[in-house]
Protein backbone atom coordinates (compact mmCIF):
# COMPACT_ATOMS: atom_id res chain seq x y z
CA UNK A 1 0.00 0.00 0.00
CA UNK A 2 1.46 3.30 -0.94
CA UNK A 3 0.48 6.87 -1.50
CA UNK A 4 -1.18 8.07 -4.68
CA UNK A 5 1.69 9.28 -6.90
CA UNK A 6 -0.02 12.58 -7.69
CA UNK A 7 -0.48 13.32 -3.98
CA UNK A 8 3.04 12.73 -2.74
CA UNK A 9 4.35 16.30 -2.91
CA UNK A 10 1.12 17.61 -1.45
CA UNK A 11 1.50 15.27 1.52
CA UNK A 12 4.95 16.67 2.21
CA UNK A 13 3.61 20.18 1.86
CA UNK A 14 0.78 19.37 4.28
CA UNK A 15 3.28 18.01 6.80
CA UNK A 16 5.28 21.21 6.34
CA UNK A 17 2.26 23.51 6.81
CA UNK A 18 2.88 24.91 3.37
CA UNK A 19 -0.56 24.26 1.90
CA UNK A 20 -3.26 26.88 1.62
CA UNK A 21 -6.63 26.25 3.22
CA UNK A 22 -8.33 25.05 0.04
CA UNK A 23 -5.69 22.43 -0.68
CA UNK A 24 -5.64 21.33 2.94
CA UNK A 25 -9.38 20.68 2.85
CA UNK A 26 -9.22 18.74 -0.40
CA UNK A 27 -6.24 16.67 0.72
CA UNK A 28 -7.69 15.90 4.13
CA UNK A 29 -10.88 14.70 2.49
CA UNK A 30 -8.80 12.43 0.28
CA UNK A 31 -6.70 11.10 3.17
CA UNK A 32 -9.86 10.21 5.07
CA UNK A 33 -10.63 7.60 2.43
CA UNK A 34 -7.14 6.64 1.22
CA UNK A 35 -5.12 4.48 3.60
CA UNK A 36 -2.03 4.67 1.43
CA UNK A 37 -1.89 8.45 1.61
CA UNK A 38 -2.74 8.46 5.31
CA UNK A 39 0.13 6.07 6.02
CA UNK A 40 2.48 8.09 3.86
CA UNK A 41 1.60 11.28 5.74
CA UNK A 42 2.31 9.56 9.04
CA UNK A 43 5.65 8.31 7.73
CA UNK A 44 6.63 11.78 6.52
CA UNK A 45 5.76 13.23 9.91
CA UNK A 46 7.85 10.53 11.57
CA UNK A 47 10.90 11.35 9.42
CA UNK A 48 10.48 15.03 10.21
CA UNK A 49 10.09 14.34 13.92
CA UNK A 50 13.25 12.24 14.00
CA UNK A 51 15.22 14.89 12.16
CA UNK A 52 13.97 17.46 14.59
CA UNK A 53 14.71 15.35 17.67
CA UNK A 54 18.42 15.18 16.88
CA UNK A 55 20.62 18.30 16.89
CA UNK A 56 21.78 17.76 13.32
CA UNK A 57 22.64 21.32 12.37
CA UNK A 58 26.26 22.12 13.09
CA UNK A 59 27.41 24.89 15.38
CA UNK A 60 30.05 27.20 14.05
CA UNK A 61 33.44 26.41 15.56
CA UNK A 62 34.94 29.01 17.86
CA UNK A 63 37.84 29.54 15.47
CA UNK A 64 35.40 30.73 12.80
CA UNK A 65 33.67 33.10 15.23
CA UNK A 66 37.05 34.46 16.22
CA UNK A 67 38.14 35.04 12.66
CA UNK A 68 34.92 36.82 11.77
CA UNK A 69 35.02 38.84 14.96
CA UNK A 70 38.63 39.84 14.30
CA UNK A 71 37.70 40.98 10.80
CA UNK A 72 34.81 43.04 12.16
CA UNK A 73 36.92 44.53 14.92
CA UNK A 74 39.45 45.58 12.35
CA UNK A 75 36.74 47.12 10.19
CA UNK A 76 35.32 49.02 13.13
CA UNK A 77 38.57 50.72 14.01
CA UNK A 78 42.09 50.69 12.64
CA UNK A 79 44.29 48.56 14.91
CA UNK A 80 46.27 51.46 16.35
CA UNK A 81 43.09 53.29 17.26
CA UNK A 82 41.51 50.24 18.79
CA UNK A 83 44.52 49.75 20.96
CA UNK A 84 44.53 53.34 22.12
CA UNK A 85 40.84 53.34 22.95
CA UNK A 86 41.22 50.25 25.00
CA UNK A 87 43.42 52.11 27.44
CA UNK A 88 40.75 54.69 28.20
CA UNK A 89 37.60 54.36 30.23
CA UNK A 90 36.37 53.01 33.48
CA UNK A 91 37.56 49.45 32.98
CA UNK A 92 41.23 50.23 32.55
CA UNK A 93 42.10 48.66 35.86
CA UNK A 94 40.61 45.39 34.77
CA UNK A 95 42.64 45.36 31.61
CA UNK A 96 45.95 46.07 33.21
CA UNK A 97 46.48 42.41 34.03
CA UNK A 98 46.09 41.29 30.48
CA UNK A 99 47.07 44.54 28.83
CA UNK A 100 50.23 43.22 27.30
CA UNK A 101 48.47 40.25 25.81
CA UNK A 102 45.66 42.43 24.50
CA UNK A 103 48.05 44.73 22.78
CA UNK A 104 49.85 41.81 21.25
CA UNK A 105 47.23 40.94 18.69
CA UNK A 106 43.72 41.74 17.66
CA UNK A 107 42.97 38.09 17.14
CA UNK A 108 43.68 37.46 20.77
CA UNK A 109 41.45 40.35 21.74
CA UNK A 110 38.66 38.72 19.81
CA UNK A 111 39.30 35.42 21.51
CA UNK A 112 39.43 36.72 25.05
CA UNK A 113 37.00 39.57 25.34
CA UNK A 114 38.03 42.66 27.20
CA UNK A 115 37.57 42.53 30.93
CA UNK A 116 34.29 44.36 31.20
CA UNK A 117 32.41 42.12 28.79
CA UNK A 118 33.91 38.97 30.15
CA UNK A 119 33.00 39.90 33.68
CA UNK A 120 29.44 40.63 32.67
CA UNK A 121 29.25 37.30 30.89
CA UNK A 122 30.61 35.51 33.93
CA UNK A 123 28.30 37.26 36.35
CA UNK A 124 25.36 36.57 34.07
CA UNK A 125 26.36 32.93 33.83
CA UNK A 126 26.56 32.79 37.63
CA UNK A 127 23.15 34.39 38.01
CA UNK A 128 21.68 32.15 35.34
CA UNK A 129 23.05 29.03 36.97
CA UNK A 130 21.04 29.87 40.08
CA UNK A 131 17.82 30.19 38.15
CA UNK A 132 15.92 27.65 36.14
CA UNK A 133 17.38 24.69 37.97
CA UNK A 134 20.33 24.53 35.66
CA UNK A 135 23.05 24.63 38.23
CA UNK A 136 24.62 21.35 37.23
CA UNK A 137 24.40 18.85 34.36
CA UNK A 138 26.13 16.17 36.36
CA UNK A 139 25.29 16.23 40.03
CA UNK A 140 27.76 14.44 42.24
CA UNK A 141 30.39 15.19 44.79
CA UNK A 142 32.57 12.48 43.29
CA UNK A 143 35.28 14.12 41.26
CA UNK A 144 35.93 10.80 39.51
CA UNK A 145 32.46 11.10 38.03
CA UNK A 146 32.64 14.76 37.15
CA UNK A 147 35.99 14.67 35.40
CA UNK A 148 35.21 11.99 32.79
CA UNK A 149 31.81 13.58 32.23
CA UNK A 150 33.59 16.46 30.49
CA UNK A 151 35.33 14.07 28.07
CA UNK A 152 34.21 14.85 24.57
CA UNK A 153 32.14 17.81 25.73
CA UNK A 154 35.06 20.20 25.89
CA UNK A 155 38.38 19.79 24.13
CA UNK A 156 40.47 20.12 27.27
CA UNK A 157 40.58 18.30 30.59
CA UNK A 158 39.48 20.53 33.47
CA UNK A 159 41.00 19.54 36.82
CA UNK A 160 38.34 18.46 39.28
CA UNK A 161 38.85 18.28 43.03
CA UNK A 162 36.48 18.07 45.94
CA UNK A 163 37.24 20.64 48.61
CA UNK A 164 34.70 19.44 51.17
CA UNK A 165 37.41 19.07 53.80
CA UNK A 166 38.34 22.71 53.25
CA UNK A 167 34.71 23.85 53.48
CA UNK A 168 33.92 23.97 49.76
CA UNK A 169 32.05 20.76 48.84
CA UNK A 170 31.85 19.90 45.14
CA UNK A 171 28.25 19.89 43.88
CA UNK A 172 28.78 18.93 40.26
CA UNK A 173 29.69 20.20 36.84
CA UNK A 174 28.04 21.54 33.74
CA UNK A 175 28.79 22.91 30.33
CA UNK A 176 28.33 26.60 29.88
CA UNK A 177 29.02 29.19 27.27
CA UNK A 178 30.95 32.31 28.02
CA UNK A 179 31.08 34.71 25.16
CA UNK A 180 30.23 32.05 22.66
CA UNK A 181 32.94 29.74 23.88
CA UNK A 182 32.20 26.38 25.38
CA UNK A 183 33.61 26.23 28.87
CA UNK A 184 33.61 23.81 31.77
CA UNK A 185 31.88 24.97 34.94
CA UNK A 186 32.42 23.32 38.31
CA UNK A 187 30.01 24.12 41.09
CA UNK A 188 30.94 24.29 44.76
CA UNK A 189 29.09 25.27 47.87
CA UNK A 190 30.32 27.62 50.55
CA UNK A 191 27.71 27.47 53.25
CA UNK A 192 24.55 28.76 51.57
CA UNK A 193 26.52 30.34 48.74
CA UNK A 194 27.27 28.87 45.36
CA UNK A 195 30.66 29.19 43.73
CA UNK A 196 30.82 28.72 39.98
CA UNK A 197 34.29 27.94 38.68
CA UNK A 198 34.59 28.52 34.92
CA UNK A 199 37.52 26.92 33.14
CA UNK A 200 38.78 27.19 29.58
CA UNK A 201 42.11 26.95 27.76
CA UNK A 202 44.19 30.11 27.74
CA UNK A 203 46.96 31.97 29.43
CA UNK A 204 46.61 33.99 32.59
CA UNK A 205 49.06 34.87 35.34
CA UNK A 206 49.08 32.30 38.11
CA UNK A 207 48.76 35.07 40.70
CA UNK A 208 45.07 35.48 41.57
CA UNK A 209 43.34 38.69 40.55
CA UNK A 210 40.34 39.60 42.70
CA UNK A 211 37.57 41.73 41.24
CA UNK A 212 34.03 42.80 41.98
CA UNK A 213 31.14 43.22 39.61
CA UNK A 214 27.46 43.80 40.31
CA UNK A 215 27.74 42.57 43.88
CA UNK A 216 29.60 39.41 42.93
CA UNK A 217 33.19 38.63 43.71
CA UNK A 218 35.36 37.20 40.98
CA UNK A 219 38.84 35.81 41.07
CA UNK A 220 40.91 34.86 38.09
CA UNK A 221 44.07 32.82 37.87
CA UNK A 222 45.91 30.67 35.38
CA UNK A 223 47.49 27.27 35.71
CA UNK A 224 48.71 24.66 33.26
CA UNK A 225 47.43 26.43 30.14
CA UNK A 226 43.96 26.94 31.58
CA UNK A 227 42.20 30.08 32.74
CA UNK A 228 40.09 29.85 35.89
CA UNK A 229 37.40 32.29 36.93
CA UNK A 230 35.59 31.69 40.19
CA UNK A 231 32.42 33.72 40.70
CA UNK A 232 30.33 33.88 43.82
CA UNK A 233 28.33 36.11 46.11
CA UNK A 234 30.19 34.77 49.13
CA UNK A 235 32.54 37.17 50.84
CA UNK A 236 35.88 37.97 49.20
CA UNK A 237 37.89 36.24 51.93
CA UNK A 238 35.98 32.99 51.41
CA UNK A 239 36.42 33.21 47.65
CA UNK A 240 40.08 33.97 48.04
CA UNK A 241 40.38 30.96 50.35
CA UNK A 242 38.65 28.83 47.73
CA UNK A 243 41.11 30.00 45.09
CA UNK A 244 44.10 29.12 47.28
CA UNK A 245 42.76 25.66 48.11
CA UNK A 246 41.81 24.82 44.54
CA UNK A 247 45.10 26.05 43.10
CA UNK A 248 47.03 24.14 45.77
CA UNK A 249 45.10 20.90 45.16
CA UNK A 250 45.51 21.05 41.40
CA UNK A 251 49.14 22.07 41.30
CA UNK A 252 50.91 19.78 38.84
CA UNK B 1 21.62 19.05 25.46
CA UNK B 2 23.18 21.54 23.18
CA UNK B 3 25.32 23.40 25.64
CA UNK B 4 24.23 26.59 24.06
CA UNK B 5 22.93 28.43 27.05
CA UNK B 6 23.63 32.00 26.15
CA UNK B 7 21.48 33.74 23.62
CA UNK B 8 24.24 33.72 21.19
CA UNK B 9 25.92 36.65 19.53
CA UNK B 10 22.99 38.93 19.91
CA UNK B 11 25.39 41.66 18.72
CA UNK B 12 25.31 45.11 20.04
CA UNK B 13 26.37 48.30 21.53
CA UNK B 14 27.34 46.89 24.87
CA UNK B 15 29.73 44.51 23.26
CA UNK B 16 31.88 47.32 21.99
CA UNK B 17 32.83 48.72 25.36
CA UNK B 18 36.51 49.41 25.30
CA UNK B 19 36.78 49.04 21.57
CA UNK B 20 36.61 45.30 21.38
CA UNK B 21 33.55 43.35 20.73
CA UNK B 22 32.14 39.94 20.63
CA UNK B 23 29.14 38.21 19.25
CA UNK B 24 27.62 37.07 22.41
CA UNK B 25 25.84 39.18 24.89
CA UNK B 26 24.88 37.51 28.06
CA UNK B 27 21.27 37.79 29.08
CA UNK B 28 20.68 40.38 31.68
CA UNK B 29 17.34 42.07 31.87
CA UNK B 30 18.66 45.25 33.35
CA UNK B 31 21.24 45.73 30.68
CA UNK B 32 19.52 44.49 27.62
CA UNK B 33 19.67 46.91 24.73
CA UNK B 34 16.57 48.28 23.14
CA UNK B 35 14.91 46.69 20.14
CA UNK B 36 17.08 45.50 17.31
CA UNK B 37 18.48 48.37 15.37
CA UNK B 38 19.18 50.78 18.16
CA UNK B 39 22.75 49.68 18.30
CA UNK B 40 23.72 50.60 14.78
CA UNK B 41 25.23 54.02 14.37
CA UNK B 42 24.31 55.71 11.15
CA UNK B 43 27.83 56.76 10.35
CA UNK B 44 29.27 55.24 7.26
CA UNK B 45 32.75 54.10 8.23
CA UNK B 46 31.74 50.55 8.94
CA UNK B 47 28.84 48.21 8.51
CA UNK B 48 30.11 46.07 11.35
CA UNK B 49 27.25 46.89 13.74
CA UNK B 50 24.70 46.00 11.08
CA UNK B 51 26.53 42.78 10.43
CA UNK B 52 26.43 41.91 14.11
CA UNK B 53 22.76 42.64 14.26
CA UNK B 54 21.59 40.98 11.04
CA UNK B 55 24.12 38.39 9.99
CA UNK B 56 25.75 37.20 13.19
CA UNK B 57 22.61 35.36 14.37
CA UNK B 58 22.91 33.18 11.25
CA UNK B 59 26.58 32.24 11.54
CA UNK B 60 25.74 28.75 12.77
CA UNK B 61 23.34 28.25 9.88
CA UNK B 62 25.95 29.45 7.40
CA UNK B 63 28.52 27.08 8.80
CA UNK B 64 26.09 24.18 8.98
CA UNK B 65 25.11 24.55 5.33
CA UNK B 66 28.78 24.82 4.31
CA UNK B 67 29.50 21.71 6.31
CA UNK B 68 26.73 19.66 4.74
CA UNK B 69 27.68 20.85 1.27
CA UNK B 70 31.46 20.38 1.56
CA UNK B 71 31.24 17.40 3.93
CA UNK B 72 34.56 18.42 5.43
CA UNK B 73 35.09 20.47 8.59
CA UNK B 74 38.12 22.48 7.47
CA UNK B 75 36.70 23.25 4.04
CA UNK B 76 33.38 24.20 5.60
CA UNK B 77 35.08 26.69 7.88
CA UNK B 78 36.91 28.32 4.98
CA UNK B 79 33.76 28.47 2.88
CA UNK B 80 31.66 29.89 5.70
CA UNK B 81 34.27 32.51 6.51
CA UNK B 82 34.58 33.59 2.91
CA UNK B 83 30.80 33.75 2.56
CA UNK B 84 30.33 35.74 5.77
CA UNK B 85 32.97 38.25 4.78
CA UNK B 86 31.37 38.52 1.34
CA UNK B 87 28.06 39.20 3.06
CA UNK B 88 29.77 41.82 5.20
CA UNK B 89 31.21 43.61 2.18
CA UNK B 90 27.90 43.47 0.35
CA UNK B 91 25.52 44.36 3.16
CA UNK B 92 24.27 47.26 1.05
CA UNK B 93 22.63 44.77 -1.27
CA UNK B 94 20.45 43.50 1.54
CA UNK B 95 18.42 46.64 2.22
CA UNK B 96 14.97 45.47 3.13
CA UNK B 97 15.33 41.88 1.97
CA UNK B 98 15.13 38.68 3.98
CA UNK B 99 18.45 37.97 5.65
CA UNK B 100 18.63 34.20 5.84
CA UNK B 101 17.86 33.20 2.24
CA UNK B 102 20.20 35.93 1.07
CA UNK B 103 23.04 34.75 3.29
CA UNK B 104 22.45 31.09 2.51
CA UNK B 105 22.57 31.83 -1.22
CA UNK B 106 25.96 33.49 -0.70
CA UNK B 107 27.17 30.43 1.23
CA UNK B 108 25.98 28.20 -1.56
CA UNK B 109 27.65 30.24 -4.29
CA UNK B 110 30.84 30.38 -2.28
CA UNK B 111 30.73 26.62 -1.99
CA UNK B 112 30.33 26.18 -5.74
CA UNK B 113 33.21 28.60 -6.35
CA UNK B 114 35.32 26.70 -3.87
CA UNK B 115 34.52 23.38 -5.48
CA UNK B 116 35.44 24.71 -8.90
CA UNK B 117 38.67 26.21 -7.59
CA UNK B 118 39.51 23.21 -5.51
CA UNK B 119 38.81 20.98 -8.48
CA UNK B 120 39.09 17.68 -6.73
CA UNK B 121 42.08 18.47 -4.54
CA UNK B 122 39.94 17.96 -1.49
CA UNK B 123 38.05 14.80 -2.33
CA UNK B 124 35.68 15.13 0.57
CA UNK B 125 32.45 14.42 -1.21
CA UNK B 126 33.95 11.72 -3.39
CA UNK B 127 35.62 10.10 -0.40
CA UNK B 128 32.33 10.01 1.44
CA UNK B 129 30.58 8.48 -1.56
CA UNK B 130 33.27 5.87 -2.03
CA UNK B 131 33.32 5.02 1.66
CA UNK B 132 29.58 4.57 1.53
CA UNK B 133 29.71 2.34 -1.53
CA UNK B 134 32.44 0.19 0.02
CA UNK B 135 30.80 -0.22 3.40
CA UNK B 136 30.50 -3.96 4.10
CA UNK B 137 26.99 -5.24 4.65
CA UNK B 138 27.54 -5.82 8.37
CA UNK B 139 28.71 -2.27 8.91
CA UNK B 140 25.89 -0.96 6.79
CA UNK B 141 23.28 -2.67 8.91
CA UNK B 142 25.04 -1.51 12.10
CA UNK B 143 24.94 1.98 10.65
CA UNK B 144 21.24 1.67 9.90
CA UNK B 145 20.67 0.53 13.47
CA UNK B 146 22.36 3.68 14.69
CA UNK B 147 20.23 5.76 12.33
CA UNK B 148 17.09 4.11 13.68
CA UNK B 149 18.21 4.87 17.21
CA UNK B 150 18.52 8.53 16.31
CA UNK B 151 22.30 8.62 16.69
CA UNK B 152 23.35 12.12 15.72
CA UNK B 153 26.63 11.21 14.02
CA UNK B 154 24.99 8.40 12.04
CA UNK B 155 22.13 10.66 10.96
CA UNK B 156 24.60 13.30 9.85
CA UNK B 157 26.50 10.71 7.82
CA UNK B 158 23.23 9.54 6.32
CA UNK B 159 22.37 13.07 5.25
CA UNK B 160 25.85 13.40 3.72
CA UNK B 161 25.23 10.45 1.46
CA UNK B 162 22.17 12.07 -0.11
CA UNK B 163 23.03 13.53 -3.55
CA UNK B 164 23.67 17.24 -3.46
CA UNK B 165 20.53 18.99 -4.69
CA UNK B 166 18.33 16.82 -2.47
CA UNK B 167 20.66 17.09 0.50
CA UNK B 168 20.73 20.86 0.23
CA UNK B 169 16.94 21.11 0.07
CA UNK B 170 16.58 18.86 3.12
CA UNK B 171 19.16 20.78 5.15
CA UNK B 172 17.51 24.11 4.38
CA UNK B 173 13.99 22.87 5.05
CA UNK B 174 14.31 20.34 7.87
CA UNK B 175 17.42 21.51 9.70
CA UNK B 176 17.19 25.25 9.10
CA UNK B 177 13.38 25.23 9.00
CA UNK B 178 13.19 27.62 6.09
CA UNK B 179 9.96 27.98 4.14
CA UNK B 180 9.61 26.48 0.65
CA UNK B 181 9.68 30.00 -0.72
CA UNK B 182 12.95 30.81 1.06
CA UNK B 183 14.52 27.53 -0.02
CA UNK B 184 13.49 28.33 -3.60
CA UNK B 185 15.00 31.78 -3.29
CA UNK B 186 18.24 30.42 -1.85
CA UNK B 187 18.68 27.67 -4.41
CA UNK B 188 17.32 29.58 -7.40
CA UNK B 189 14.87 26.93 -8.55
CA UNK B 190 11.04 26.92 -8.77
CA UNK B 191 8.98 25.89 -5.77
CA UNK B 192 7.83 22.70 -7.44
CA UNK B 193 11.45 21.64 -7.81
CA UNK B 194 12.10 22.44 -4.18
CA UNK B 195 9.13 20.31 -3.17
CA UNK B 196 10.17 17.29 -5.18
CA UNK B 197 13.77 17.56 -3.92
CA UNK B 198 12.60 17.65 -0.32
CA UNK B 199 10.35 14.66 -0.93
CA UNK B 200 13.19 12.70 -2.57
CA UNK B 201 15.61 13.50 0.23
CA UNK B 202 13.14 12.52 2.93
CA UNK B 203 12.39 9.30 1.12
CA UNK B 204 16.09 8.38 1.01
CA UNK B 205 16.46 9.10 4.72
CA UNK B 206 13.12 7.55 5.59
CA UNK B 207 14.13 4.28 3.95
CA UNK B 208 17.25 4.07 6.08
CA UNK B 209 15.24 4.96 9.17
CA UNK B 210 12.88 2.14 8.23
CA UNK B 211 10.03 4.62 8.16
CA UNK B 212 9.22 5.30 4.51
CA UNK B 213 8.80 2.62 1.88
CA UNK B 214 11.40 2.32 -0.83
CA UNK B 215 9.12 3.44 -3.64
CA UNK B 216 6.01 5.49 -3.61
Amino acid sequence: MSACPDKELLLHALADNELDAGNVLALEAHIATCHGCAAELEAIREVKARLKAAPLAYEAPQSLLDRIDAALTEAEAPPSQARRRRGVGSETWVLSGTGAALAASLALVAFIPAGANLQLALVDAQARSLEASHLVDVQTSDRHTVKPWFNGKVDFAPPVVDLAAQGYPLVGGRLDRIDGKRVAALVFHRGAHVINLFIWPGDAPSAPLMQQKDGYNLVRWGQGGLVFWAVSDCDPAALSGFQKEFAAQTKP
Amino acid sequence: MSGRLLPFRRSPARASVGGTSSFSSAPSGARREGPAGTAAPSSRPSEAPRFRELIAPHIDAAYSLSRYLARDAAAAEDIAQEALLKAFRNLDALRGGEVKPWLMAIVRNTYFDWRRRDNGRTVTGLAADVAMAETPADDASAEDDLIRQGDVAALRRAIETIPEPFREALVLRDLEEMSYRDVAETTGVPMGTVMSRIARARRMLGERMGVLEATA
